[in-house]
Protein backbone atom coordinates (compact mmCIF):
# COMPACT_ATOMS: atom_id res chain seq x y z
CA UNK A 1 0.00 0.00 0.00
CA UNK A 2 1.32 3.15 -1.12
CA UNK A 3 1.66 5.77 1.84
CA UNK A 4 -0.33 8.89 1.75
CA UNK A 5 1.58 11.86 3.39
CA UNK A 6 -0.40 14.81 3.86
CA UNK A 7 1.50 18.17 3.41
CA UNK A 8 0.00 21.03 4.85
CA UNK A 9 -0.20 24.97 2.95
CA UNK A 10 -0.81 27.90 5.32
CA UNK A 11 -0.62 31.06 3.15
CA UNK A 12 2.85 31.75 2.91
CA UNK A 13 4.44 27.80 2.72
CA UNK A 14 6.36 28.01 -0.52
CA UNK A 15 8.02 24.11 -0.05
CA UNK A 16 5.20 22.45 0.16
CA UNK A 17 5.13 21.19 -4.12
CA UNK A 18 8.85 20.12 -3.33
CA UNK A 19 7.80 17.76 -0.37
CA UNK A 20 4.97 16.36 -2.74
CA UNK A 21 7.57 16.01 -5.41
CA UNK A 22 10.09 14.03 -3.24
CA UNK A 23 7.34 12.00 -1.44
CA UNK A 24 6.24 10.45 -4.86
CA UNK A 25 9.53 10.13 -5.88
CA UNK A 26 10.73 8.08 -3.17
CA UNK A 27 7.70 6.06 -3.42
CA UNK A 28 4.64 7.45 -1.19
CA UNK A 29 2.05 9.69 -2.49
CA UNK A 30 2.14 13.28 -1.24
CA UNK A 31 -0.91 15.68 -1.35
CA UNK A 32 -1.82 19.23 -0.75
CA UNK A 33 -4.06 20.25 2.53
CA UNK A 34 -5.23 23.44 3.40
CA UNK A 35 -4.45 24.90 6.24
CA UNK A 36 -8.53 25.64 6.62
CA UNK A 37 -9.27 22.01 6.56
CA UNK A 38 -11.23 20.29 9.41
CA UNK A 39 -9.55 16.93 8.95
CA UNK A 40 -6.57 15.23 7.61
CA UNK A 41 -8.99 12.83 5.21
CA UNK A 42 -7.07 9.26 5.26
CA UNK A 43 -3.64 10.73 5.34
CA UNK A 44 -0.70 8.13 6.65
CA UNK A 45 1.35 10.96 7.99
CA UNK A 46 1.39 15.06 7.85
CA UNK A 47 4.20 17.67 6.77
CA UNK A 48 4.27 20.92 7.59
CA UNK A 49 6.49 22.72 4.59
CA UNK A 50 9.02 25.76 5.03
CA UNK A 51 7.88 28.81 4.21
CA UNK A 52 6.43 32.33 6.10
CA UNK A 53 3.10 30.66 7.13
CA UNK A 54 0.97 33.69 7.60
CA UNK A 55 3.57 35.78 7.04
CA UNK A 56 5.46 35.00 9.71
CA UNK A 57 3.40 37.77 12.28
CA UNK A 58 4.19 38.25 15.60
CA UNK A 59 6.74 35.32 15.67
CA UNK A 60 7.39 32.39 13.38
CA UNK A 61 4.89 29.81 13.28
CA UNK A 62 3.05 32.28 16.16
CA UNK A 63 0.21 32.04 13.86
CA UNK A 64 -0.55 28.82 12.48
CA UNK A 65 -1.94 26.91 15.31
CA UNK A 66 -4.88 29.00 14.91
CA UNK A 67 -5.49 27.57 11.33
CA UNK A 68 -8.45 25.07 11.73
CA UNK A 69 -5.96 22.32 10.49
CA UNK A 70 -3.91 22.23 13.68
CA UNK A 71 -6.22 20.72 15.83
CA UNK A 72 -6.70 17.31 13.87
CA UNK A 73 -2.99 17.72 13.34
CA UNK A 74 -2.58 17.98 17.16
CA UNK A 75 -4.65 15.08 17.89
CA UNK A 76 -2.93 12.78 14.77
CA UNK A 77 0.01 13.47 16.59
CA UNK A 78 -1.34 12.67 19.87
CA UNK A 79 -3.37 9.07 18.26
CA UNK A 80 1.26 8.41 17.31
CA UNK A 81 0.38 9.95 13.12
CA UNK A 82 3.54 10.73 12.20
CA UNK A 83 4.07 14.59 11.98
CA UNK A 84 7.42 16.15 10.13
CA UNK A 85 7.51 19.44 10.56
CA UNK A 86 10.41 21.21 8.64
CA UNK A 87 12.08 24.78 8.61
CA UNK A 88 8.89 26.75 9.33
CA UNK A 89 6.94 23.67 9.82
CA UNK A 90 9.75 23.23 13.25
CA UNK A 91 9.07 26.76 14.28
CA UNK A 92 5.10 26.27 13.81
CA UNK A 93 5.55 22.59 15.53
CA UNK A 94 7.44 24.52 18.98
CA UNK A 95 5.18 27.34 18.63
CA UNK A 96 1.90 24.95 19.24
CA UNK A 97 4.01 22.93 21.62
CA UNK A 98 4.03 19.55 19.98
CA UNK A 99 8.03 19.77 20.81
CA UNK A 100 9.91 22.25 23.04
CA UNK A 101 12.06 24.78 22.91
CA UNK A 102 11.61 27.79 20.29
CA UNK A 103 13.63 28.84 16.78
CA UNK A 104 15.39 32.60 16.98
CA UNK A 105 17.03 34.53 14.70
CA UNK A 106 20.48 33.57 13.78
CA UNK A 107 23.62 33.83 15.64
CA UNK A 108 25.49 35.76 12.99
CA UNK A 109 21.72 37.69 11.86
CA UNK A 110 22.29 36.29 8.26
CA UNK A 111 19.70 34.63 6.12
CA UNK A 112 21.66 31.25 5.72
CA UNK A 113 20.73 28.81 2.03
CA UNK A 114 24.13 26.48 2.21
CA UNK A 115 24.82 22.75 2.43
CA UNK A 116 24.78 21.65 6.17
CA UNK A 117 26.03 18.69 7.43
CA UNK A 118 24.12 16.48 9.98
CA UNK A 119 24.40 13.34 12.61
CA UNK A 120 22.02 11.32 13.25
CA UNK A 121 21.57 11.34 17.06
CA UNK A 122 18.94 9.25 17.96
CA UNK A 123 17.27 6.52 15.26
CA UNK A 124 13.73 6.24 17.33
CA UNK A 125 12.16 8.45 14.92
CA UNK A 126 10.09 8.11 12.20
CA UNK A 127 12.90 9.85 9.95
CA UNK A 128 15.65 8.18 11.40
CA UNK A 129 14.44 4.38 11.91
CA UNK A 130 16.30 2.79 9.54
CA UNK A 131 19.57 4.70 10.19
CA UNK A 132 22.37 4.53 12.54
CA UNK A 133 23.40 6.62 15.15
CA UNK A 134 26.29 8.58 13.82
CA UNK A 135 25.64 8.31 10.46
CA UNK A 136 26.14 11.51 8.41
CA UNK A 137 23.73 12.99 5.83
CA UNK A 138 24.27 16.59 3.76
CA UNK A 139 21.10 17.90 3.58
CA UNK A 140 20.58 22.00 2.86
CA UNK A 141 19.75 24.71 5.14
CA UNK A 142 17.69 27.73 3.97
CA UNK A 143 16.31 29.97 7.01
CA UNK A 144 16.95 32.72 9.04
CA UNK A 145 15.31 32.09 12.45
CA UNK A 146 16.96 28.70 13.19
CA UNK A 147 18.41 29.10 16.25
CA UNK A 148 17.09 26.14 18.95
CA UNK A 149 16.65 27.72 22.10
CA UNK A 150 15.67 26.21 25.34
CA UNK A 151 15.94 26.33 29.22
CA UNK A 152 18.08 24.36 30.74
CA UNK A 153 16.17 22.05 31.97
CA UNK A 154 14.50 21.45 28.61
CA UNK A 155 17.70 20.35 27.19
CA UNK A 156 18.41 17.84 29.86
CA UNK A 157 15.34 16.14 29.34
CA UNK A 158 16.09 15.88 25.55
CA UNK A 159 19.33 14.70 26.32
CA UNK A 160 17.85 12.16 29.01
CA UNK A 161 15.48 10.54 26.80
CA UNK A 162 17.47 10.91 23.57
CA UNK A 163 15.37 13.58 22.08
CA UNK A 164 17.89 15.06 19.94
CA UNK A 165 17.21 13.42 16.43
CA UNK A 166 20.05 15.31 14.59
CA UNK A 167 22.60 17.74 15.46
CA UNK A 168 25.01 19.90 13.03
CA UNK A 169 28.65 18.79 12.29
CA UNK A 170 29.71 22.85 11.76
CA UNK A 171 26.57 24.77 13.79
CA UNK A 172 25.80 27.24 11.61
CA UNK A 173 23.12 29.51 13.01
CA UNK A 174 24.27 29.13 16.96
CA UNK A 175 21.65 26.43 17.98
CA UNK A 176 22.32 25.45 21.74
CA UNK A 177 24.27 21.76 21.60
CA UNK A 178 23.67 21.90 17.91
CA UNK A 179 20.63 20.92 17.60
CA UNK A 180 19.21 20.45 13.74
CA UNK A 181 15.89 18.41 14.90
CA UNK A 182 14.22 16.66 18.07
CA UNK A 183 11.64 14.53 18.25
CA UNK A 184 8.56 13.88 20.59
CA UNK A 185 9.01 11.12 23.59
CA UNK A 186 7.18 8.58 21.04
CA UNK A 187 9.31 9.19 18.12
CA UNK A 188 6.31 9.91 15.91
CA UNK A 189 6.99 13.90 16.03
CA UNK A 190 9.84 15.56 14.31
CA UNK A 191 11.31 18.96 13.63
CA UNK A 192 14.19 19.85 12.03
CA UNK A 193 15.47 22.90 10.40
CA UNK A 194 17.21 21.28 7.24
CA UNK A 195 15.03 20.33 3.96
CA UNK A 196 14.92 16.80 3.04
CA UNK A 197 13.05 17.50 0.03
CA UNK A 198 15.75 19.43 -1.49
CA UNK A 199 18.31 16.48 -1.04
CA UNK A 200 16.26 13.77 -2.80
CA UNK A 201 17.77 13.37 -6.03
CA UNK A 202 21.07 13.30 -7.56
CA UNK A 203 21.35 16.32 -9.44
CA UNK A 204 20.45 18.47 -5.87
CA UNK A 205 23.52 17.46 -4.98
CA UNK A 206 22.73 14.75 -2.18
CA UNK A 207 19.85 11.76 -1.73
CA UNK A 208 20.17 11.78 1.97
CA UNK A 209 16.61 14.00 2.73
CA UNK A 210 15.32 11.22 0.80
CA UNK A 211 16.62 8.52 3.24
CA UNK A 212 15.12 10.38 5.53
CA UNK A 213 11.60 10.49 3.60
CA UNK A 214 11.57 6.85 3.28
CA UNK A 215 11.79 6.36 7.06
CA UNK A 216 8.84 8.41 6.70
CA UNK A 217 7.11 6.39 4.19
CA UNK A 218 8.08 3.49 5.65
CA UNK A 219 10.52 1.86 2.76
CA UNK A 220 13.79 0.35 3.44
CA UNK B 1 -20.11 48.63 33.78
CA UNK B 2 -17.15 47.86 31.68
CA UNK B 3 -14.33 50.82 31.03
CA UNK B 4 -11.67 51.10 28.69
CA UNK B 5 -7.71 50.99 29.17
CA UNK B 6 -4.76 51.45 26.85
CA UNK B 7 -2.40 49.13 27.34
CA UNK B 8 1.61 49.04 25.95
CA UNK B 9 3.16 45.51 26.15
CA UNK B 10 6.90 45.70 25.69
CA UNK B 11 8.36 42.57 24.21
CA UNK B 12 11.85 41.84 25.08
CA UNK B 13 14.42 38.61 24.73
CA UNK B 14 14.55 36.79 28.16
CA UNK B 15 17.95 37.69 30.17
CA UNK B 16 20.62 34.97 29.01
CA UNK B 17 19.11 34.96 25.44
CA UNK B 18 21.86 36.82 23.33
CA UNK B 19 20.04 39.87 21.37
CA UNK B 20 22.57 39.52 18.31
CA UNK B 21 20.33 42.25 16.70
CA UNK B 22 21.48 44.40 19.97
CA UNK B 23 24.30 44.03 19.64
CA UNK B 24 25.18 44.69 15.87
CA UNK B 25 23.43 48.12 16.75
CA UNK B 26 25.61 48.86 20.02
CA UNK B 27 28.81 48.29 17.85
CA UNK B 28 27.57 50.72 14.92
CA UNK B 29 26.75 53.71 17.71
CA UNK B 30 30.46 54.39 17.93
CA UNK B 31 30.41 55.74 14.01
CA UNK B 32 28.51 57.91 14.91
CA UNK B 33 30.41 59.55 17.78
CA UNK B 34 28.13 57.88 20.48
CA UNK B 35 30.40 55.92 22.70
CA UNK B 36 28.86 55.48 26.11
CA UNK B 37 26.44 53.40 24.68
CA UNK B 38 25.74 49.52 26.66
CA UNK B 39 23.16 47.05 26.91
CA UNK B 40 21.44 47.62 23.77
CA UNK B 41 18.12 44.81 23.81
CA UNK B 42 16.08 45.29 20.60
CA UNK B 43 12.34 44.37 21.31
CA UNK B 44 8.99 44.97 19.79
CA UNK B 45 5.59 46.98 21.36
CA UNK B 46 2.11 46.01 21.00
CA UNK B 47 -0.42 49.10 21.52
CA UNK B 48 -4.28 48.15 22.13
CA UNK B 49 -7.16 49.41 23.96
CA UNK B 50 -8.22 46.62 26.34
CA UNK B 51 -12.48 46.60 28.22
CA UNK B 52 -12.31 45.62 31.63
CA UNK B 53 -14.66 45.91 34.52
CA UNK B 54 -11.65 47.71 36.58
CA UNK B 55 -8.16 47.90 35.72
CA UNK B 56 -7.31 44.47 37.92
CA UNK B 57 -9.28 42.70 35.39
CA UNK B 58 -7.42 44.54 32.39
CA UNK B 59 -4.45 43.58 33.71
CA UNK B 60 -5.24 39.92 34.35
CA UNK B 61 -6.46 39.94 30.75
CA UNK B 62 -3.16 41.26 29.35
CA UNK B 63 -1.02 38.96 31.10
CA UNK B 64 -3.03 36.07 30.24
CA UNK B 65 -2.83 37.36 26.44
CA UNK B 66 1.43 37.57 26.65
CA UNK B 67 1.09 33.83 28.41
CA UNK B 68 -0.66 32.25 25.65
CA UNK B 69 0.15 34.20 22.56
CA UNK B 70 1.97 37.79 22.26
CA UNK B 71 4.99 36.36 23.91
CA UNK B 72 6.92 33.17 23.61
CA UNK B 73 7.84 32.51 27.22
CA UNK B 74 10.93 30.25 26.12
CA UNK B 75 13.09 32.85 24.71
CA UNK B 76 10.93 36.57 25.73
CA UNK B 77 9.56 38.80 28.53
CA UNK B 78 7.16 41.21 28.78
CA UNK B 79 6.28 44.40 30.30
CA UNK B 80 2.98 45.41 30.54
CA UNK B 81 1.61 49.03 30.88
CA UNK B 82 -1.85 50.01 31.58
CA UNK B 83 -3.79 52.89 32.39
CA UNK B 84 -7.59 54.03 31.74
CA UNK B 85 -8.09 54.89 28.10
CA UNK B 86 -6.98 59.37 27.73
Amino acid sequence: MTTRVGVVVFPGSNCEHDVVEAVDAVGGSGELLWHKDKSLGDVDAVVLPGGFAHGDYLRTGAMARFSPIMDAVTRFAQDGGPVVGICNGFQILTEAQLLPGALYKNQGLKFLCQPAVLRVESTDSVLTRRMKVGDELNVPINHFEGNYVCSEEALAALRENDLIVFTYQDNPNGATADIAGIRNENGNVVGLMPHPERAAHPLLGSTDGALMLRGLIGID
Amino acid sequence: MSKEFDVIVEVSLREGIADPEGLTIERALPALGFNGVSDVRVGKSLRFVVEASDERDARHQVESMCERFLANPVIEDVDITLGPLT
